[in-house]
């Protein structure tokens, strides 16, 4: 399946906003805006949901907290009670610090892993990539060509007239 | 479209820049054959480390008996040079993470060198704790897995905690800086020649796009990492701390180590920053990156944190006469009296005197005598972990057990060995990757400026 954009190449950020809000304006639908540098201010164009990353931050590192405390209870209580210097068995001030660690440790990678499958961004994948210049200088906005319906030839025009120094049909596989 | 300029506020690059000058002034170096400067010095590295290499096989495979411990004396040159290196670490990651959930902007041009630093540091570091286990080839008992010896770890040990504390240190910031590099690799990628480079960049950038959906979610992560690594860098060497805190060892027994501990490693690791911003801004013209402005912040980091550390030695010597306790008082005395005495001196001149230049704006904006005072807290530092560790431990219970120590030349060389890899990494790192985080430098570009623009 290939799908086809209608890209709008900006050399300013300022003239890309305002591009942004034109296009919401006239109710045409932007598929997603490509910037070197996070540009805030877009995501009520771009009809952007605040992102759910902390949850699955707070769920991951809670989870490693209850493990770590569980194993460590379990291996020095139950599985092979060890008397270290007379200290009790269930030790549980002492389990706090690994405790904390493996916290840190599960919040951290999973909501790394969530954020890379989330946006889609692994080794194998290069079809996204829409314009080689977003990374450096340009600020794109894509618009999905979706069907017939679609006008390319007047959008491009708009898209023109509101500063695009060039606009371009891409297709990703 | 006019410009508008603050008075009162500097601009963070203290040059006008394009967004493409930008990326051209950190990737232009980086793309071009390295020059004889930068061969050279990885020559000399390189060689240090081949150094480190040979000495560390032949102390593993002769036996930890090469180095100068004795009976009394059973932690000194490897555990000082661990605290030290990992110390060195927690800059990086206070630049990145504290300064960042503080807004800090200046520190976008300083936080990629400054957490590779930290991760090249922390290998140093482990360096030390695996050889002492005398079977290096062993170190994964160290870690909870079910096992044919069934046993289980002790987790009431604080080198345990140590165990899970640097690694996760480790393995968080190298993700940390990971995720940081990535729309810089996707700027590299865009930008590569030859088909190899662009092949090999395009996998490690992960199919970066620069969508503004995954900039909204890419800025979140960041913010989470940052919350997670700021507790993180504080616990680690609070742990460390831990591993002296918790014995019984006059002169390590104090509930004041953590924070103690902390200080000085902040202040330690941005001795060590600004000693290698110093050279990097001059050696790869960053000068308009990591400003006079960026080098005057970290003295005045450096001025508080070595007073932090101040009052802690300071408060050290006060609750070891105020305790009662007759050990914890000769221990403190003997300190800075007794034969060790020099090797304390030298410490609170370097950590404490010497860093109290920097209240002199003059002296801060003079960048050799900068680089010259940074160099005396890095030793200093060094000397800070060497008293506690080996003074405390050398006047033991019983007088028949006192000795001294000296380190045996593959103790030495060993160390030298840690500054190879340390500098063979670091020269790898400015080689292969963006010193400069590119895309986080854009967004302060237009710092102090507003554009005038008219819908």
């Amino acid at each position: 399946m290939s799908n086809k954009y209608l890209l709008g190449v900006f050399h300013d950020e300022h003239d890309m906003i305002h591009a942004a809000k034109a296009l919401k304006k006239s109710k045409i639908v932007i598929h997603d805006i490509y910037t070197p540098f996070p540009v805030h201010g877009l995501d009520q164009y771009l009809d952007i949901k605040p992102t759910r990353l902390p949850v699955v931050t707070l769920v991951a590192g809670t989870t490693g907290l209850v493990l770590a405390l569980l194993f460590q209870y379990w291996v020095s209580v139950i599985d092979w009670p060890i008397n270290v210097g007379g200290k009790p068995f269930n030790s549980f001030a002492a389990f706090i610090p690994v405790a904390f660690e493996i916290t840190v440790l599960f919040g951290a990678f999973i909501t790394v892993f969530a954020f890379l499958m989330r946006s889609k961004l692994a080794p194998v994948f290069s079809s996204g990539i829409m314009h080689s210049g977003a990374t450096q200088d340009k600020f794109v906005i894509a618009l999905a060509v979706k069907d017939a319906s679609f006008d390319t030839q007047n959008t491009s025009k708009t898209l023109a007239d509101l500063g695009a120094s060039e606009v371009s049909i891409r297709e990703v596989k | 479209m006019s410009e508008v300029v603050s008075r009162l506020r500097k601009p963070l690059v203290s040059k006008d820049r394009t967004y493409t000058e930008v990326s051209d002034d950190v990737l232009s170096v980086i793309e071009k054959p390295p020059g004889h400067l930068w061969k050279i010095c990885i020559s000399i590295s390189a060689s240090l480390l081949l150094m480190g290499i040979i000495v560390v096989g032949y102390q593993v495979s002769t036996g930890i008996g090469t180095w100068g411990l004795n009976k009394t004396i059973g932690w000194s040159w490897d555990i000082t040079n661990f605290v030290f290196w990992v110390g060195i670490g927690h800059a990086g990651t206070l630049i990145s993470a504290i300064l960042l959930l503080f807004r800090q902007k200046w520190r976008t041009s300083i936080n990629r060198a400054a957490e590779a630093m930290t991760i090249i540091a922390v290998m140093c570091a482990g360096i030390y704790p695996i050889i002492h286990m005398g079977r290096p080839w062993l170190a994964h008992w160290v870690f909870p897995y079910p096992n044919t010896r069934s046993l289980w770890l002790n987790f009431r040990s604080p080198l345990l905690w140590d165990v899970f504390a640097i690694s996760t240190y480790f393995s968080v910031s190298a993700v940390f800086w990971y995720i940081g590099l990535i729309p810089d690799l996707a700027n590299m990628r865009d930008r590569a020649k030859t088909p190899l480079k662009k092949r090999i960049l395009t996998i490690v950038s992960l199919g970066w796009s620069g969508s503004h959906r995954t900039w909204h979610r890419y800025e979140m992560l960041c913010l989470i990492l940052a919350g997670l690594a700021t507790p993180l860098v504080v616990s680690v060497h609070t742990i460390v701390s831990m591993d002296f805190a918790t014995s019984i060892i006059p002169g390590w027994h104090a509930t004041i180590f953590p924070p103690y501990f902390v200080a000085g490693a902040v202040f330690s690791g941005f001795a060590m920053v600004l000693t290698l911003l110093i050279i990097l801004r001059k050696v790869m013209n960053f000068e308009h990156y990591i400003t006079a402005s960026h080098i005057e912040a970290m003295c005045k980091v450096l001025l508080c944190t070595g007073m932090l550390v101040g009052l802690a030695y300071g408060t050290e010597f006060f609750i070891a006469w105020y305790s009662g306790n007759q050990y914890e008082r000769f221990v403190f005395l003997n300190r800075a009296f007794g034969p060790y005495a020099w090797a304390y001196w030298t410490m609170v001149v370097c950590n404490v005197f010497i860093p109290q230049f920097f209240w002199l704006k003059s002296v801060r904006n003079n960048l050799v005598i900068v680089f010259i005072i940074s160099i005396f807290v890095n030793i200093g530092m060094w000397f800070e972990r060497f008293v506690i560790i080996t003074t405390s431990l050398h006047r033991d219970f019983l007088p028949s057990s006192w000795a001294m120590f000296s380190p045996t030349w593959v103790e030495i060389c060993t160390f030298i060995g840690s500054f190879g890899l340390f500098f063979t990494l670091f020269f790898l790192f400015v080689r292969f990757l963006p010193a400069i985080a590119i895309s986080e430098v854009k967004t302060v570009l237009n710092y102090a400026k507003h554009k005038d623009h008219h819908e």
